[in-house]
């Protein structure tokens, strides 16, 4: 919001402006509006090992996040780039491996991906997009640059929370609205449904598309149920699809009914558990048989694990550069990977400065914040990189950009981030704005929802 | 639309109907004890056959020492480990409806999350020591508002159609069962058939199924065994009576099916058997009723309800591994 002099960024003077004549109370007011809304709409998330009574709000901020419109306009290009390359990868990886062997990336790396799928080598997937929905987080470091953090590349979620702030926002200050030019975000879930379709088998024209959910006890099952009313899709869990000669058909009070393409919600390990694990019983018993026939879509495609792995993150500026011969527009953070030597060698040595982060956890899950760490915690991340050095990467402690949060009944600021939503498919559609989580832990740097984070409305400008 | 859709709708509907009977029928019999202590009739046998109407004797003697009207309320209003308690059925219901959110309006759902709310948070208990009165008042005050929110905010389609079924199913076996209490309810010895306390009891069972007035208002006498057993079996305008709710359920499988109801056609089988009982219920007499034997016949109901509960879930939910019916909602509650 300030520039470093202290001054007010100019996009942000007219709120600054608004928000210094409002009292604490008229804003503790809004607040409760707000909040009221979320609960009473049952906008919450899902907190694991609890009983009764698990779902809570995700905490809302109600000081919006403003990028100026050139601003945004380079994250977007930069953004494009960046699923094209990874699109690029995903199928050159599963074919014929064409920057193994030109030695841009190390063949051990691929192969010992957690997430890389060797089963669906040569299998070609609709359209040749194999990530149809990404999410990909970015920071701004001291400078003002926008950063990649990492790409979620399999299920990313978190969308609903965008388009349900964006709505309580309008509740609570509809005049913040008719003075700024907000670009909308309300059309994500038509494009998402253009893109479903599109992927559909044989180009069926009328395809019938659903989202598969692992059910009401995930933590994201309200953003499915969301999504599914919203692109007026059925949702159902895998007891209510059934696969008979090799295609796939859901359980209606009216018999069978043919399902062309799925949007799936549930990690690739509980897709079938006839191909992967056995165990499953979220999954569809020959839904993976079925998707090899070339019968039913999936998005995102089986195998994408490979390119949001936190080592590969690593290499996708280099190919940026081999697959579409141009620079970044968005850099990465500056990593170290300790599969490396060298970089391990410096990783070991400065535990204490670093973030380390394990190539697969998600949700600020399996990672080491060096600064604040204990050196029981160093040494137990010092015996798992030289046990399994593949496994981890190591970053600087990037100073998140801060953004002003309405806390108790003060404002101050908190370390933010940005994750938009990108979607492949005719074309590259990418929502204005994102999900802007932010740390309202005082001092904290990890924004995740699991971890005490909340969420601000972002505005993009049209002007 | 879905089979498991469907199911779920059926069953939140199913059991917030059974709340509120269950509920009901607490409130009226606790009522009746403030008289009977008066009359001095023998409360431990009311509460028995209570328990006893409700099939529900062994699991109650599980948990309790003895049967006394605390114990008989705490088991039919509040304990969790009773699956027909009205706190149990709230929780199965707003479980139900929580798996098929986006089928319902956001205004059933705020209702029965409300409604669940009270009883999880300790509302309900609370208000149930300060005023059982109004507690109950409450309770069936909520679930009414559900009914109607339903009526009123949900486009009356096939998800529709399967709530009016599981709603009126229900009530009928309730209606049923609460005419049968009356059964098992053996009159103080020196006490007249028609006498004092027989009418008292006669009347509590038709407030059970709220028909007091409306039963005054057709019959404008006085309150008959046999004309009370016509009113709850036969009546044809009352929405509790057997009658009413099977005709009801007929009503809505010929919508989900499309099929013609006015020709005695049907299509599957569950059309075939409500249409069975709703002829039954229509030609019969009440004097062929008391020949049979009133507990006879209710319990021939009964077991015919379920019949046709049992080939609905066949019929629209065949892909569904219903064991048989309770049985399959409990696992589903224990995941």
């Amino acid at each position: 919001m300030f520039e470093l002099s202290g001054d007010v960024r100019p996009h942000y003077r007219w709120l600054f402006d608004r928000c210094g004549n409002m009292s604490t109370e008229e804003f503790q007011k809004k607040r409760t509006i707000a909040d009221n809304a979320f609960l009473t709409q049952g906008v919450t998330f899902t907190v694991y090992n609890d009983q009764e009574g698990t779902e809570r709000i995700f905490p809302f901020d109600l000081i919006p996040r403003i990028i100026p419109r050139a601003e945004w306009e380079k994250v977007e290009r930069g953004l494009g780039q960046r699923i094209t390359a990874l699109n690029l990868f995903l199928h050159d990886i599963y074919h014929e491996q064409k920057i193994v062997s030109d030695g841009v990336i190390p063949a051990e790396i691929i192969r010992s991906a957690v997430h890389f799928r060797p089963e669906f080598m040569g299998f070609d997937v609709p359209k040749d997009i194999y990530i149809h929905i990404c999410g990909t987080d970015l920071i701004r470091d001291a400078d003002g640059n926008y950063l990649v953090l990492e790409d979620n590349a399999r299920c990313p979620s978190g969308v609903s929370y965008l388009l349900e702030n964006r709505q309580a926002m309008k509740r609570v200050f509809p005049n913040l609205f008719s003075r700024y030019l907000v670009r909308p975000v309300e059309t994500y879930c038509v494009e998402l449904l253009d893109v479903l379709r599109f992927i559909a088998p044989n180009g069926n024209p009328e395809p019938n598309v659903v989202l598969l959910t692992p059910g009401i006890y995930n933590s994201a099952y309200f953003e499915h149920s969301f999504l599914a009313r919203t692109m007026g899709i059925e949702i159902v869990v895998g007891a209510d699809l059934v696969v008979q000669d090799g295609a796939v058909f859901m359980k209606t009070t009216r018999g069978l009914q043919r399902v062309d393409v799925i949007y799936r919600r549930i990690d690739d390990d509980f897709l079938d558990p006839l191909v992967f694990r056995s165990d499953s019983v979220l999954g569809v018993p020959g839904l993976v048989d079925a998707y090899r026939r070339g019968n039913v879509s999936l998005a995102n495609t089986i195998g994408t694990g490979v390119a949001d792995d936190k080592v590969t993150y690593y290499f996708v500026p280099k190919m940026i550069r081999y697959y579409l011969d141009q620079d970044p527009i968005l850099p990465n953070v500056e990593t170290y990977l300790s599969y490396f030597d060298s970089d391990r060698k410096y990783v070991l040595e400065n535990l204490d400065k670093l973030v380390v982060k394990s190539a697969n956890e998600s949700g600020g899950y399996g990672m080491l914040m060096g600064p604040q760490s204990t050196s029981e915690q160093r040494e137990a991340f010092r015996q798992a990189i030289e046990k399994n050095p593949r496994n981890y990467i190591a970053q600087p402690v990037i100073q998140l950009s801060r953004s002003p949060s309405f806390c108790d009944d003060h404002f101050e600021g908190r370390h933010i981030d940005l994750r938009p939503y990108i979607l492949y498919g005719e074309k590259v559609t990418i929502i204005p704005g994102g999900l802007t989580r932010v740390a309202l832990r005082e001092g904290s740097l990890v924004v995740n929802s699991s971890q005490g984070g909340g969420s601000k409305d972002t505005w993009v400008l049209d002007e | 639309m879905l089979s498991r859709v469907a199911d779920a709708l059926y069953w939140l509907s199913r059991y917030t109907e059974r709340a509120e009977n269950n509920a009901r029928m607490m409130d009226v019999n606790l009522q009746l004890m403030l008289d009977a202590q008066l009359l001095n009739t023998r409360t431990q046998q009311h509460w028995e056959s209570i328990i006893y109407t409700l099939e529900d004797t062994e699991l109650f003697k599980k948990h309790y020492p003895e049967i006394t009207g605390d114990a008989v309320v705490d088991f039919v209003t509040f304990q969790r480990k009773n699956p027909n308690s009205v706190y149990s059925c709230l929780a199965f219901a707003r479980e139900n409806a929580r798996t098929v959110r986006e089928q319902i309006s956001i205004e059933m759902w705020e209702q029965i999350n409300r409604m669940y709310l009270f009883f999880l948070t300790g509302d309900a208990k609370r208000l149930f020591h300060s005023s059982t009165y109004e507690f109950y008042k409450w309770t069936l005050e909520a679930s009414q508002l559900f009914q109607g929110i339903c009526e009123a905010t949900m486009a009356h389609e096939e998800g529709w159609e399967f709530i009016q079924i599981g709603k009126f199913l229900e009530r009928a076996d309730r209606t049923s069962r609460i005419l049968d209490i009356k059964y098992h309810i053996l009159l103080p010895s020196g006490e007249q058939v028609g006498g004092n306390v027989d009418t008292v009891q006669w009347m509590a069972v038709l407030r059970s199924c709220s028909a007091l007035e409306p039963y005054r208002k057709h019959y404008r006498g006085q309150v008959m065994p046999w004309k009370v057993a016509e009113f709850l079996v036969k009546n044809q305008t009352f929405p509790r009576s057997i009658l009413f709710c099977v005709d009801s359920v007929d009503h809505s499988l010929h919508k989900i099916t499309g099929v013609d109801r006015g020709d005695f056609q049907y299509n599957v089988e569950p059309e075939r058997l409500s249409g069975k009982l709703l002829a039954d219920l229509c030609y019969v007499t009440i004097d062929e009723i008391f020949e049979l034997g009133l507990h006879e016949y209710l319990d021939r109901i009964q077991l015919r309800l379920i019949e046709i509960s049992k080939a609905i879930l066949k019929e629209f939910c065949e892909w569904l591994e219903n064991e048989d019916e309770e049985g399959a909602q409990l696992q589903k509650q224990s995941q």
